[in-house]
């Protein structure tokens, strides 16, 4: 048996490889709910209402969706390139910490039309100074992003750990690790009235069409995907790949650290060190879900949102452990890589 | 000063350094294995993760200490199969799929450890390894308190360091396996098959990454929570780097890099009040980082690492 290039991907494949690729991870999580001694389609069943059998179950997903589209955005960008930024989880506590620091001691009193966007912009810097070393590191001495990227991410969470504990403190917490918090003005206005759904899911879209029409009708999206398909021939070619690199990995950070900013301004208010459930990761198999495509983002998020949420409700009737949510999206992101593979290659016997 | 001083000199810190060192010289082993073959396994800080609940989980319902660190490297070997298939058969993307193979095992590892331990408000425990004194040598001053009363993995860890390092550099299966990391094509002209031998590697590195795992629950603790490994893995697979792919200096960094561990912790408890105890965790992390940056240049990658193999495919 060996492996065969595909002359040209039908479209209709390309299409159907991420839903085989779910329903195949989905397949395999029920094995697992089935080893739990749970009735499989029961448990699907509860995941599904779960996420979305009420009011505020479906409003919990959207909210849940939203930090997962950007730090999936900012995968999928650097990944398209081939810039392994692994840091995402990092960057969002960066730029949460960021955006809460400068509107308790900054920009507090601003007026919010001024002060969000503001904030915005502290957060997105924030999350792209965390990628500067590494880049540095790979572009100067070709060290491996990967691992500095994700070494990073225990740094800087231990990092707000010590601000929350420290200068940052919010002193009216009952002596809790909690960061003060936004300003008043500082948070976003809601979507949905009722509900905690804030304008952070319209920004997030919004990039993510964005971002779409920057890759496939920009220079900088070709030379982006030049750089990642082929970086010798890229260069060979007239691709500036080191300012190409430097420019994805901006956006990249830039992405992970304004999903912090957001979260934290548009739902919690303060910063603790359980902000994120691995949201910098899970975005991770949000890009790779998506195919790395920009709006491809956007479903693959909200697929996510929905394990996660609808898993919560379904493991507290049914006593499954909320960790098959975790596993089904990793066991999707393995399916996934599989799936992909055989639109681009055919098996020859 | 005398409080450093004092440190230094005590032999407490210097048995703490080789049992930090341990799981690092195991994990650090495992995944030297797999990228002398050719094969970057990200997979490690799940394979870690899975092989300390396994293992943790064996011995809780009943196995002994020895079967509990088997069965552990017999759950990294088949992580190391299907990171295998990912990497060697399809010929993905290394780093994706080492990411997803970390992802899968420890959300299973939690997954698994929810389901058949019920929730207490103490976790539970199990009767971990004892240190043994060697004898004679445990009786030496100073010498045998630091460096011979371990537990019995940690014996072993340095033994395996050594056989690894014989294997791979003295040995026809060892030349086999850098051949295949340097240059498959060259090696499948030999005869051997390239996809076999990263087979092998990977699935005895992922062994030896578990059973890292391993010891974390079974010696250096007695019991299971979840984000126990803490970025262990990652800081294997920046040991490799530092050690240039070298088993017996992966030995040595491994141990360099426990004593700063076990010196921060002392230094911890010495300034505590004076400096946030954050700072102090974060020196391992931020040392690996630098240990990257200084021997990323002179390190010898082995030539194919990241390459797929494909049959009549350049």
């Amino acid at each position: 048996m060996r492996f065969e290039r595909r002359e040209h991907r039908p479209l209709a494949l390309v299409i159907a490889t991420p839903i085989l690729a779910i329903i195949g991870a989905l397949a395999i999580a029920g094995m697992l709910i089935a080893m739990a001694g749970a009735p499989v389609l029961t448990a699907y069943w509860k995941i599904l209402t779960g996420a979305f059998g009420s009011r505020l179950s479906t409003t919990e997903t959207l909210i849940r969706a939203t930090p997962l589209i950007l730090t999936g955005l900012a995968a999928a960008v650097a990944f398209r390139a081939r810039l392994w930024n692994i840091g995402a989880e990092g960057q969002f506590y960066f730029g949460a910490i960021a955006a809460a620091a400068a509107s308790a001691h900054l920009v507090g009193g601003w007026p919010s039309l001024l002060q969000i966007p503001v904030l915005f912009v502290f957060g997105a810097l924030a999350g792209m100074a965390l990628l500067l070393v590494p880049l540095w590191l790979r572009l100067r001495f070709s060290v491996d992003e990967v691992v500095t990227t994700l070494l990073l991410n225990f740094v800087v969470i231990l990092f707000v750990s010590m601000l929350i504990d420290g200068v940052l403190k919010d002193p009216a917490a009952f002596g809790w690790p909690q960061s003060e918090a936004v300003a008043d003005a500082a948070r976003l206005p809601k979507l949905i009235a009722r509900s905690r759904v804030h304008i952070g899911l319209v920004i997030a879209i919004l990039l993510a069409v964005t971002m779409h029409v920057v890759q496939s009708r920009t220079v900088f999206g070709l030379q982006s995907r030049a750089a990642g398909l082929n970086p010798a021939g890229a260069i060979f070619s007239g691709v500036p790949l080191g300012r190409t690199l430097v420019i994805v990995a901006m956006i990249s950070g830039g992405f992970a650290g304004l999903a912090g900013a957001i979260e934290v301004m548009g739902v919690k208010g303060y910063v603790t060190t359980d902000l994120s459930p691995g949201y910098g990761y899970s975005g991770i198999v949000v890009a790779m879900l998506a195919n790395l495509n920009p709006l491809g983002v956007v479903l693959a998020a909200l697929f996510t949102a929905v394990m996660f949420v609808g898993a919560d409700g379904m493991s507290r009737s049914m006593g499954i452990p909320t960790y098959i949510a975790d596993v089904t999206v990793a066991l999707s992101l393995i399916s996934m890589l599989i799936a992909v593979f055989f639109t681009q290659y055919r098996i020859r016997r | 000063m005398t409080a450093l001083i004092d440190i230094l000199a005590s032999a407490g810190l210097w048995a703490a350094v080789l049992r930090i060192a341990t799981p690092l010289i195991l994990g650090t082993l495992g995944a030297l294995l797999c990228e002398r073959s050719g094969v970057l396994n990200l997979g490690i800080e799940g394979i870690m993760t899975f092989g300390a609940m396994i293992g943790w989980l064996a011995v809780y319902n009943g196995a002994d200490l020895w079967t509990g660190l088997l069965v552990a490297a017999f759950a990294g070997g088949i992580f190391g199969v299907l990171h295998s298939l990912l990497t060697v058969t399809l010929g993905l993307s290394q780093h994706v799929s080492g990411l997803g193979v970390t992802l899968f095992a420890s959300s299973f590892s939690y997954y698994v450890f929810r389901l058949l331990v019920p929730v207490a408000d103490t976790p539970p425990t199990i009767e971990p390894f004892q240190p043994i004194a060697i004898p004679t040598l445990s009786s030496l001053p100073f010498v045998g308190p630091a460096f011979f009363t371990q537990t019995a993995p940690t014996y072993l860890a340095i033994l395996i360091a050594i056989l690894l390092a014989y294997l791979l550099l003295r040995t026809p299966v060892g030349l086999a396996i850098r051949m295949v990391g340097e240059n498959p094509h060259a090696a499948e002209a030999q005869g051997i098959n390239p996809m076999a031998v990263r087979y092998g590697s990977v699935i005895a590195g992922s062994a030896l990454m578990a059973t890292g795992g391993a010891f974390l629950t079974l010696s250096a603790f007695n019991s299971f929570f979840p984000t126990m490994v803490q970025g262990r893995g990652w800081i294997c697979i920046a040991l490799v780097v530092f050690a240039s792919w070298r088993p017996e200096r992966a030995l040595l960094g491994a141990l360099l890099f426990a004593f700063f561990d076990a010196f921060q912790l002392r230094l911890q408890t010495a300034l505590s009040g004076v400096v946030p105890y954050q700072i102090f965790l974060m020196i391992p992390y931020i040392l690996s980082i630098a240990a990257l940056a200084v021997m990323a240049r002179r390190a010898r990658v082995p030539q194919a690492l990241m390459q797929p193999y494909r049959r009549g495919e350049r």
